[in-house]
């Protein structure tokens, strides 16, 4: 398990300098809540989803549903890197015809929703895990929301529905880095207690620290809830990984200079240097 | 078949049948499988019928996600909530991502009279034809609802169809010749001038000819089930032959039928075309018959809009 882990947070900041540069180039981007949930989307896409890159289509694969689809640059590039499509086409990110643009396209292999209207993945994420469950299929649901996007009624309708129809087989999951593009989200419109408003509407709620490999790793993939849908409160900080974005709004959709971005590279190529040296 | 039926029942009865044999055939509501008659479909196939209670914005969320699944998804509720308040749901969900989603808002138009223009949906063929690949149709009868129901359940396309309330007068003797997709039908033939209708309006458009014709003026009659694809063809050689058009529609005079058909002419074929439909104003209080006789939509009126048409 050691081992796994080294090798999921060494991923996590080559994805880290990935999305960077796809940001750096492009011009474009949102940087913050990309860097936020890479660590979640990293455990899930190397650990948890049961998906195979050769037969994205494939129907019983697990699916995964970014509803906060403004952090899809970390997503592109693990899926590049999980094969499902070719690497190169991660230097085309946001550019005339380029499939890669700042939200999910199901243009893109292994996309499974167009997002980037907040509100709307967990509405479509309770229909598919409704529809395997009508199959009596296996298949998972997993959901990653933004916590500003909490915000939006129609998170809580498909809340309802998700305990309703009693989606077991659905994990949302809620990237709480606690700031959105015009500050602090509970000076934005205040979201505590996020664990007990998802508890009172009949979720099995797990909260971890969400840039810890284990944690995440347990919860992400522990689905026995029997009869309950899970929502996990992943506790991250914005802009993580790189020293001068972490925890700044303005870094919501800031692109770095160029110095800013060989900082970054720096800073990160030293962070995997120095946990490969442990290894 | 009963002789008056409202085009929702001819719907959900069509869809019952269908779903007894189809397995993959859903149904998706929101608290409104009384006002879209879906009783006997709920009693019937349970397993096939999805209550989401008084939420349209997942109603369709939720109707996206299990069509791309493979189910073939039927989200019915009033016309005047799903063109509104799930637009987005419709516009990004569906239209988008690229599943097919059937939308079908019963109690369209003004149908349900004096509850208001809250409950009125004078708007949905405007903001609907303008997503791209959503088909748009609105019947006029029950035999042409059964004829798209059919055509729906086969077909695996995102569609968003309206229809009303009330009962309708049949304007077709079968289902078998009222319906093809992406072709209007032409009801009578006429030189004089055409009247373009959709949904419930049509045969009131039918009436208008007839008394027309009375007057020696002869009309032709269009049936435009379809918005969107429109027929183009149809409306352009009905324009050349006849020189004069005018529409008919329980909608907003502003971006529905009429201003589909004014679009194609033009920048076709420029002749004098009147759209008749409600104005932009909050419609008059009153029910579905007041509202049309205030804005002078029943057929004595029509008829005498074609002749100040004629004679301008």
């Amino acid at each position: 398990m050691k081992t796994v882990i080294e090798d999921l947070i060494i991923k996590s900041a080559h994805i880290r300098k990935d999305l960077l540069t796809m940001i750096f180039h492009a011009g474009t981007g949102h940087t913050g809540g990309s860097l936020s949930c890479v660590d979640i989307l990293t455990v899930l896409y190397y650990q948890v989803l049961r998906i195979d890159p050769m037969h994205p289509r494939d129907p019983n694969r697990d699916r995964f549903i970014l509803s906060k689809g403004h952090s899809v640059e970390g997503l592109y590039a693990i899926l590049a890197d999980r094969g499902f499509f070719p690497k190169e086409e991660l230097n085309r990110f946001s550019t005339y015809r380029s499939a890669l643009i700042g939200h999910p396209s199901v243009k893109v292999p292994g996309i499974e929703l167009n997002t980037g209207a907040l509100g709307h993945g967990l509405s479509c994420s309770v229909g598919m895990a409704l529809a395997a469950k009508k199959d009596c299929s296996d298949v998972r649901v997993f959901c990653l929301m933004g916590d500003g996007e909490q915000a939006e009624g129609s998170v809580w309708e498909a809340a309802m529905a998700g305990a309703n129809f009693r989606l077991d087989n659905l994990t949302a999951i809620i990237d709480r880095n606690r700031l959105q593009i015009s500050g602090d989200t509970e000076s934005v419109m205040r979201l505590d207690a996020l664990d007990r408003k998802w508890e009172a509407f009949g979720w099995h709620v797990d909260i971890v620290p969400g840039h810890d490999m284990v944690g995440l790793f347990e919860v992400l993939d522990n689905t026995e809830h029997e009869g309950k849908p899970h929502l996990i409160i992943a506790e991250t900080t914005k802009g993580k990984g790189v020293s001068y974005m972490q925890d700044m709004a303005k870094w919501h959709h800031g692109v770095p200079t160029e110095e800013q971005f060989r900082q970054a590279i720096d800073e990160l190529d030293a962070y995997i240097k120095e946990v490969s040296t442990y290894a | 078949m009963h002789d008056m039926l409202p085009n929702r029942k001819a719907f959900t009865e069509t869809l019952t049948e269908l779903a007894m044999n189809d397995a993959s055939i859903f149904v998706v509501t929101s608290d409104a499988r009384g006002s879209v008659t879906l009783d006997e479909f709920a009693k019937e196939l349970p397993d096939q019928f999805i209550e989401v209670g008084i939420a349209e914005q997942n109603e369709v969320g939720i109707a996206a996600g299990m069509a791309s699944f493979g189910k073939r998804v039927f989200v019915c509720a009033p016309a005047c909530f799903l063109s509104t308040r799930s637009l987005e749901q419709v516009k990004v969900d569906v239209v988008y991502s690229g599943y097919p989603v059937r939308i079908i808002g019963i109690s369209g138009g003004v149908s349900y009279g004096a509850l208001g223009y809250s409950h009125q949906s004078l708007h949905d063929f405007a903001v609907m034809r303008t997503f791209p690949t959503l088909t748009v149709m609105a019947p006029c009868d029950r035999h042409q609802t059964v004829a798209m129901t059919r055509f729906l359940a086969a077909n695996d396309l995102p569609a968003y169809v309206r229809m009303g309330r009330g009962a309708v007068v049949d304007v077709y003797a079968s289902s078998e010749e009222s319906f093809t997709f992406g072709k209007a039908n032409v009801l009578s033939e006429g030189s004089d001038a055409t009247i373009i209708a959709i949904g419930e309006m049509v045969h009131r458009a039918v009436k208008a000819a007839q008394l027309l014709k009375q007057q020696g003026v002869q009309v032709r009659v269009i049936d435009m089930h379809t918005i969107k694809p429109l027929d183009t063809e149809t409306i352009i050689a009905a324009a050349r032959e006849t020189g004069r058009v005018i529409t008919l529609e329980e909608h907003s005079i502003f971006g529905g039928l009429g201003g589909s058909v004014a679009e194609v002419i033009g920048q076709n074929c420029p002749v004098p075309i009147q759209l008749l439909g409600i104005p932009d104003e909050i419609p008059v209080e009153g029910s579905a018959e007041d509202v049309f006789s205030h804005y002078a939509l029943d057929p004595i009126s029509i008829s005498e809009r074609v002749i100040e048409l004629l004679e301008r």
